[in-house]
């Protein structure tokens, strides 16, 4: 079997360089498989991490020729073929080792998120209940595997480095799954304006378009964030209708 | 051991205009779009200042209805009012035409594609972007995006004109007799084809979604919303399509009714 070329990231937070590899590719192999047998036979000292290698547990995201993905999930086969595989970190978090970067910005981001908090309970039992419809909008949310391609590739991040001031989309939909819930009481609407920035987002849909997990980010959660933003910061017509008639308007 | 943790943005370079490792062509989209949209916009702005041949018989082309002042019997308060200035040009479009143009302006969309074709605010993903800073949609000019649901009512209440177009479409009117008797051509066709795309575009429009159910967090308390929201989420999950679709089902909504009226197309009748 002829051996296919890659060019590889190769350096730590000062600076680095792509170095030339070349491996031979079997039948199923995935770019990470590639990757790793590149490490076993000629770059020991290769940083990549990983976990799963099933799509689940979101550590293997990286950039292959240039796109967004998850290494484990990316097939050799996908690729075009005859042609050299370029793998680099992602941009948009500092880089601490070849292809490994450090996303802990992300960890702290949710904790500043209010955390849920259900209504009181609804049964004497302390249980809650609640209609399958109401549910259905924000499992699509839960499926997040917390890989960080969206914020990658996110342009308010990756070229303008607005970490400060924006929360991304990952945290964007976190933040719809817990607003959307039908038992949840908390009110985000005014961080999401100013803390977390929602307005830098001009959906321009690349976070949808890299999640692995398929979720409509920008359609679904995204943009209904924003619609409930404007209700209450945006519509003078809803404003009135609030100070003639109170709060629930 | 502590974990190693950096600034969030330590070392991180903004990549240059254009720089990107991807291998497609990438390209390909926005310029369609820039294209596709820029044709659009010079037919339309066009064909709203020639204030003649928008009527044929009982069509009225869809970028002149409501007709609210003009030549045609289709004018609801009759002929170009007084008070119009002289110098300034005038067609009955330019009465209405804010109100859908707004609409497409600011639909979420249109928004997402023009940011990429025409402002390079990403020129596409994962590609290198031309200017340094960024406001997005938090500061003025954009913040006036907001107001897209109140194009969205106006864009609702249009339904409403065009339906009452295409009802009008039905009935034609013996050159000899005078009589009116019901019939349908392919102009009624044409309108009525266009009035389901427009509906199918703003069924589904973001801040319609939002006004009939997206607002609510418990959808199941109110079932008629909750049908209207599904409604609404079904048209929405193609909404590109039915923008596109839309456009084009508008523009040649006109140009059918002005090549009629020109006498270069004929209209067949049906019935
Ligand atoms: S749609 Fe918004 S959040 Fe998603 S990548 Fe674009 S700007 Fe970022
Ligand atoms: S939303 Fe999708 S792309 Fe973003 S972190 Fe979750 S799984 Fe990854
Ligand atoms: S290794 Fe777990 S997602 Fe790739
Ligand atoms: S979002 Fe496209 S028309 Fe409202």
């Amino acid at each position: 079997m002829p051996k296919v070329p890659f060019r590889i990231w190769r350096g730590a937070a000062g600076g680095g360089e792509f170095r030339e590899y070349a491996t031979e590719i079997t039948e199923g192999m995935v770019v990470l498989d590639a990757v790793h047998q590149i490490q076993a036979e000629s770059a020991n000292d290769m940083a990549v991490r990983w976990n799963c290698k099933a799509g689940k547990c979101g550590s293997c995201s990286a950039e292959i020729n240039g796109r967004p993905r998850l290494m484990c999930m990316t097939r050799m086969t996908d690729l075009p073929p005859g042609e050299t595989v370029t793998i680099q970190p992602m941009k948009a978090f500092p880089i601490l080792k070849d292809l490994v970067t450090d996303v802990s910005w992300n960890y702290d981001v949710k904790k500043r998120i209010k955390p849920f908090k259900p209504r009181p309970p609804d049964a004497a039992d302390g249980t809650w209940r609640i209609a399958q419809a109401d549910v259905d909008r924000v499992q699509e949310f839960r499926k997040c595997i917390e890989c960080f391609l969206c914020q990658d590739v996110c342009h308010v991040l990756r070229d303008h480095h607005l970490h400060d001031q924006f929360i991304g989309p990952r945290f964007l939909v976190y933040t719809a799954a817990l607003e959307m819930h039908p038992l949840d009481v908390e009110d985000r609407l005014a961080d999401l304006k100013d803390a977390h920035g929602i307005g830098y987002c001009n959906i321009t849909k690349c976070c949808t378009k890299v999640c692995p997990e398929h979720i409509t980010i920008t359609d679904n959660a995204i943009i209904p964030l924003k619609e409930r933003v404007a209700d209450r910061f945006f519509d003078p017509i809803r404003r009135l209708f609030r100070f003639l008639f109170g709060r629930s308007a | 051991m502590e974990p190693q943790t950096l600034s969030p943005t330590a070392g991180l370079k903004q990549p240059a205009f254009g720089e990107t490792a991807r291998r497609d062509l990438w390209w390909v989209q926005p310029v369609a779009v820039f294209f596709g949209l820029s044709a659009a916009l010079a037919y339309l702005n066009w064909a709203a200042f020639q204030n003649a041949h928008y009527v044929f018989g009982n069509y009225l082309s869809p970028l002149y209805s409501p007709e609210v002042f003009g030549e045609s019997p289709h004018a609801w308060f009759g002929p170009k009012p007084g008070w119009w200035p002289a110098w300034m040009p005038f067609s009955p479009a330019f009465l209405i035409l804010w109100a859908p143009a707004g609409f497409r302006m600011t639909c979420y969309y249109y928004r997402g594609a023009y940011y990429k074709s025409f402002w390079a605010d990403p020129p596409a993903c994962g590609v290198g972007e031309p200017r340094k800073s960024y406001w997005g949609e938090r500061s003025l000019p954009l913040i006036l995006q907001n107001s897209h649901r109140f194009f969205l009512y106006c864009a609702l209440l249009f339904l409403v004109f065009l339906s009452q177009d295409v009802w009008k479409a039905l009935w034609f009117e013996d050159p000899v007799s005078h009589k009116t008797t019901f019939g349908i051509g392919v102009g009624t066709l044409v309108l009525a084809l266009n009035l389901v795309l427009l509906s199918g575009y703003t069924l589904g429009c973001h801040s319609f979604r939002h006004l009939v159910g997206g607002n609510l967090d418990c959808l199941s308390c109110a079932p008629a919303r909750l049908g209207a929201y599904r409604c609404s989420s079904f048209f929405n999950s193609r909404h590109m399509l039915w923008a596109w679709i839309s456009l084009v089902g508008v523009t040649f909504a006109d140009v059918y009714v002005r090549l009629c009226s020109m006498g270069v197309w004929t209209d067949w009748r049906i019935i």
